[in-house]
This record gives structure tokens, sequence and C-alpha cells, in this order.
């Protein structure tokens, strides 16, 4: 099944190698665990332990007492239910923008190529150069006043909608897998009289599923994660993200409320990863280069 | 091809003409389809392009306008190179680009390093790689507030755990985020293991893309593992690894939000201002528009020359 990689099998299969390799492997294994996995037992931890537990020198492993009362006053105190409404409300809203705008944007790319279709692919590529941070204040200042419609869009999700659907990288996704759908298929459908929707409907979007499941959880992810722009865009603190919202917060509330709020923080997304692991690892390997 | 006649015939139906190039139609009726064929094709794009309008290809030619602008007042006037004079001439520029790029060579010592044998490691382990993978890329998930709130604490001086570390080894304490000497350093390895995870699967995945044959010549050649790994792993995998340099030299130099969140952005001494960091200070800070714009192009034209190269190797590596 696994194979052939750096160390040869034989040399594993000696005696020294098989020890050397056992050692390592439960090096590692503790080390990455420690590393990776401890931080995050230290802030579930510290969640349920008491005010002065969390700041006493040496600090404890296991807590003295369990509080699980912290969480629940975290979540009145930092009015955590509805950071985490809007969150949601934000990603969801996001993602159902990419999904519809993008892939119908991808599909017209891919299968009906429109005249000057290649200029728009390449225009939307290019965004893909310019270093985000750069564009952070002119699209600040689109955001406060939106030309033609003369709109500001501060404090509004759309803030947030809008501009998270010119994902280049999304479309260029969606379009390489487009175009690597058999055309005889997509031929055949056109022949028996379907509209190009109808053909999206019925033949494109089933066979996409799993590049639409990798770039939805990369969406939802994204909006999740994102912290400069929201901050920027939606300054009310009852419209705010969790991230913004926590931050801001931050230095007013006691140490294991806020630890608390940030351990409810992370279970959305980490629950998310755990569920769809195989189709974020994937994807991250499929598209994670090309640009 | 035939003589250039009407060019609409071509663009329009360039592929369904293998299966009704037969059936002749009247010239009217192949353009009235044309014309509806584009409609379609538009129609689905609209939405998209409007977008990009709006909020990418608008923003990135104001952002040019921007920087050779005053606006005072609600006034906008032309100010030719006077922002970048400003810009040029504020001693914080240089001392934010010798932080980012202090930044960028220690993100690369460990950031571009670390995953990398992280990689290399889990490559040859027969168990649990599922479970070390899935462990890498936890930080990735969790929301930058959480991590680096988490962090603040972890490097706090009086109770923090990397502090009892440290005396566990009988080493001495450390200021981390306070001491200008430390700061920045404190950041990477905070933003190291908060991203590290992404780079360490793609490189997984190059990985399993070598052909075991070539370790196989390489053993009989007399190679030990170090030698096999920078005659065959590194040079079987050059290509990921300078699109990977790249894509990190493009990242790390527009670092915000970790040392914003980890330091307030300045850091003591201004030890962790960035050039981004300086950029915000510009717009959101000190109302100057102009500057902050100034100061993105600057970013800009550094960052492009990256930007074209890693554009060049990946259209190789794609053929």
């Amino acid at each position: 099944m696994t194979t052939r990689t750096l160390i040869s099998p034989a040399q594993l299969a000696r005696p020294r190698g098989k020890v050397l390799y056992w050692v390592t492997f439960a090096l590692v294994v503790v080390l990455f665990t420690l590393v990776f996995l401890g931080p995050l037992y230290w802030m579930v931890s510290g969640g349920l332990k008491t005010t002065q537990e969390v700041v006493q020198t040496p600090p404890t492993l296991v807590p003295g007492s369990l509080h699980a009362e912290n969480y629940s006053r975290a979540w009145e105190v930092m009015d955590l239910a509805r950071l985490l409404f809007n969150t949601l409300y934000y990603a969801f809203g996001a993602l159902a923008f990419q999904l519809v705008l993008d892939v119908a944007a991808a599909y017209s790319l891919s299968r009906l190529r429109p005249v000057f279709g290649k200029a728009i692919l390449g225009m939307m590529l290019a965004t893909l150069m310019i270093p985000a941070t750069v564009l952070v204040v002119p699209q600040y200042l689109t955001v406060l006043d939106v030309p033609v419609f003369e709109r500001n869009l501060l404090n509004s999700p759309w803030a947030i909608w809008l501009p998270s659907v010119t994902n280049a990288f999304n479309i260029f996704l969606l379009k390489r897998f487009f175009d690597s759908i058999p055309k005889e298929l997509l031929d055949a459908a056109s022949m028996d009289g379907a509209s190009p929707m109808r053909t999206l409907r019925s033949i494109v979007l089933p066979i996409s599923r799993p590049i639409l499941g990798v770039v939805s959880i990369f969406a939802v992810v994204g909006v999740w994660k994102d912290f400069l722009w929201p901050m920027l865009t939606l300054p009310d603190p009852g419209k705010q993200t969790l991230n913004v919202g926590i931050y801001s917060l931050s230095t007013g509330v006691p140490e294991n409320i806020l630890i608390a709020a940030l351990t409810i923080a992370s279970v959305p997304t980490l629950l998310i990863f755990l569920l769809f692991q195989r189709n974020i690892m994937s994807g991250l390997t499929a598209g994670g280069l090309k640009g | 091809m035939s003589a250039p006649t009407m060019t609409t015939d071509k663009v329009a139906e360039p592929r369904r003409s293998r299966h009704r190039g037969d059936v002749p139609r009247p010239r009217g009726g192949s353009f009235a389809k044309a014309l509806r064929r584009n409609l379609t094709a538009h129609g689905f794009l609209i939405g998209a392009v409007l977008c990009f309008s709006f909020f990418s290809w608008y923003p990135m030619v104001r952002e040019f306008l921007l920087a050779f602008q005053k606006t005072e007042g609600g006034r906008t006037t032309w100010a030719g190179w006077s922002n970048l004079t400003t810009v040029f001439n504020d001693p914080a520029f240089w001392q934010a680009w010798r932080n980012t790029a202090l930044f960028t060579v220690l993100a690369l010592v460990l950031g571009f390093a670390v995953p990398f044998l992280v990689a290399v490691v889990l490559n040859e382990f027969r168990h649990a790689q599922g479970y070390l993978r899935m462990l890498v890329y936890l930080p990735v998930m969790l929301p930058p507030v959480a991590s680096v709130l988490l962090f603040k604490y972890l490097y706090d001086p009086g109770y923090g755990l990397f502090n009892e570390i440290l005396g566990f080894f009988g080493l001495p304490a450390q200021q981390w985020l306070q001491d200008p000497d430390t700061s920045m350093l404190s950041v990477v390895i905070a933003a190291t293991w908060m991203n590290m995870g992404g780079a360490t699967l793609i490189y997984l995945a190059a990985l399993q893309g070598i052909p075991g044959e070539l370790y196989e010549a390489a053993e009989l050649d007399g190679a030990g593992v170090l030698r096999k790994i920078w005659h065959v792993t590194v040079p079987q995998t050059r290509l990921i690894l300078s699109l990977m340099l790249l894509m990190q030299i493009i990242a790390t130099m527009q670092v915000f939000v970790e040392p914003f969140l980890l330091t307030g952005g300045a850091g003591p001494e201004g030890s962790t201002t960035t050039v981004v960091y300086l950029i915000y200070q510009y717009a959101f800070n000190f109302n100057n528009y102009g500057a902050a714009a100034a100061l993105g192009l600057v970013l800009l034209v550094l960052l492009a020359g990256f930007s074209a190269v890693y554009v060049k190797l990946s259209r190789a590596e794609d053929e």
C-alpha cells in the first residue's frame, strides 16, 4: 500500500531500524500532541478555572474545581449569541453569494464562452497578483460610498457578502473543474434542447459536488477567520463578528471568562474541520498552489 | 480556415458547428442566435463581473488615483508626488520596512523550513499519519482572535506557560511580546503555529509524488538519509518549494493581523510596526488616505515582481 519513501523498508525491518522508528514515532506523536493540542487543552480547561487559578504560578494542569458556569457567564457577558449569529449570518450569506455568482460566472466562462470571456477571466485572475492589503483602503472608501448607486454599506452585511464574491481563486478552481467535464455530456443535453440553465442544474452541478464542497468550506471558514475587513466595515458593536467582538471586549472581562469565550468561538470551525476533514485536505492539495 | 468574411460566425458557433455544420442557416438567423447565446452567457457572468467591478477593479484604479491625490475637508485635489515624499520622509517608514524584512526572514526560517521538515518526517510514518496531519492543520481552523489571545496568555511574563517551560529547562524567563528584542520573534512563532498547517499538507502531497526508485538508486550509490534528502527529496520538490517560498514572501510582507492583535500593531518601541500596519495607521488613524495609498503602491511595486515570477513558475508547473 505505502509507497517507497526516504527510509528503505529493509532498513526499517532490521531490529535497529524498528527501534529507531518507534522511538522517533513516539517522540513526534507526543511532541505534536503537546504543541498543537496542548494550547487547546489549556484553553478548554482554563475556561473551567477560577480567575485566581488562571493567573496563578505555576499554572495547574487540571482545574482545582470545575466552574462550568464560566461558559454560561461568557455567553451572557460577551453577548456571544449575538456575535455567533452575526458571524453565521455573514458566513452563510457570503457562501450563498459565492455559490450562485461564482458558479454562474465559472460556468459561463468555461462552457458558454461569451465574447470577451478570456479578457474577463484574465482581469479576474489579475486581481490575484495585487496584494490584498493594498486594496483595503480603496475598497473601504468604495464601501463608504458605492459609485453609481451612491449607497453607504457601512454596518451592512452587503459589505461582507458582495466583496466575498470577488474570489478569483474560487472562480478559477470551479472553471477548471467545469472544463474537465466531458464535452459529449453537455452536447447531448443541448441537442435534447436543454437550456444552459437546465444543463447547469441537472448535469454540471451534480457532477461538481466535490469541488462545490471544497469551495463552500473555504467560503465559510474565510468569513469566520477574517478580522481586518469586518473590523473596518462593521464598527457597530451590535453587528460585529466573533473575532472583532471578542477582541474589542477582551480587556474588560476576567481572564477565565474570556478564555471560555475563546473556546466557544473556536467550536464551530473546529466542528466544520472534524466533519469535513477529508474534503478540506483534498481541496488544499488540489488547488493549494495553482494561482 | 477560409477567408475572413463575417467573423461573428466563427466567434458565435465555434463548437456547435461541428454537429450542425451541414445544416444551412440564413445569416440573419445565425446572428440573432449568436446574440442570444452571448446574452445568456453574459447574463450568467454579470453578477460576478459587477462585484469585481465595484470591489476589485475600481478599487485598483482608485488606489493609483488616491496615491496622487489629497483630500482635505471633502475636497479632492491633485497632489503629484507629495504623498510619496511624505511617506518616504516619515521615520516610521524605514523602521516599518526593517521590521517587515525581519518578520519575513524569521518567518522564512521558521514558517518555510519547519513545515517542510515536518512533512519529510511525517511522510516516513506508517502509523497515525491521519492523526498527525489533523493536528498540524488544527490551528489553521481556529478564529485568529482565539489563537492570538491564547498566545498572549502563553507569552505572559507573569503567569505564562512559556516562561514556566523555560524555567523547567533552567533557562531565564523572557519578556516575549513586551521586549523590543524578542517581540517580533514572538509574533513569528505564534504566526507559524497558526498557519503552518496548509504548507505542511501541500508538501506532504508533493512528497508522495516522488518515485521510490530514486531513493533506491541513491542508496545503491551509498547515500545516507541527509544526502538522500538533499539529492532526491529537495530536487524532486523544487518547483513546489520555490512556489511556496514566493507565496510565503508575498504573504509575510503583507503581515498585519498577527502583530496587530498580539502587540496592538506598533509593539514596544515600534518594534512590530509592519508596512501594512503603517498603511492602516495612515488611513484609519490619521485619515490620510493619500499617504496610505502611496505606501500601498510602494508595496505593490515591490511585490509585483515576486508575483510575476510566481505566475511564470506555476505556468511551468501546469505544463
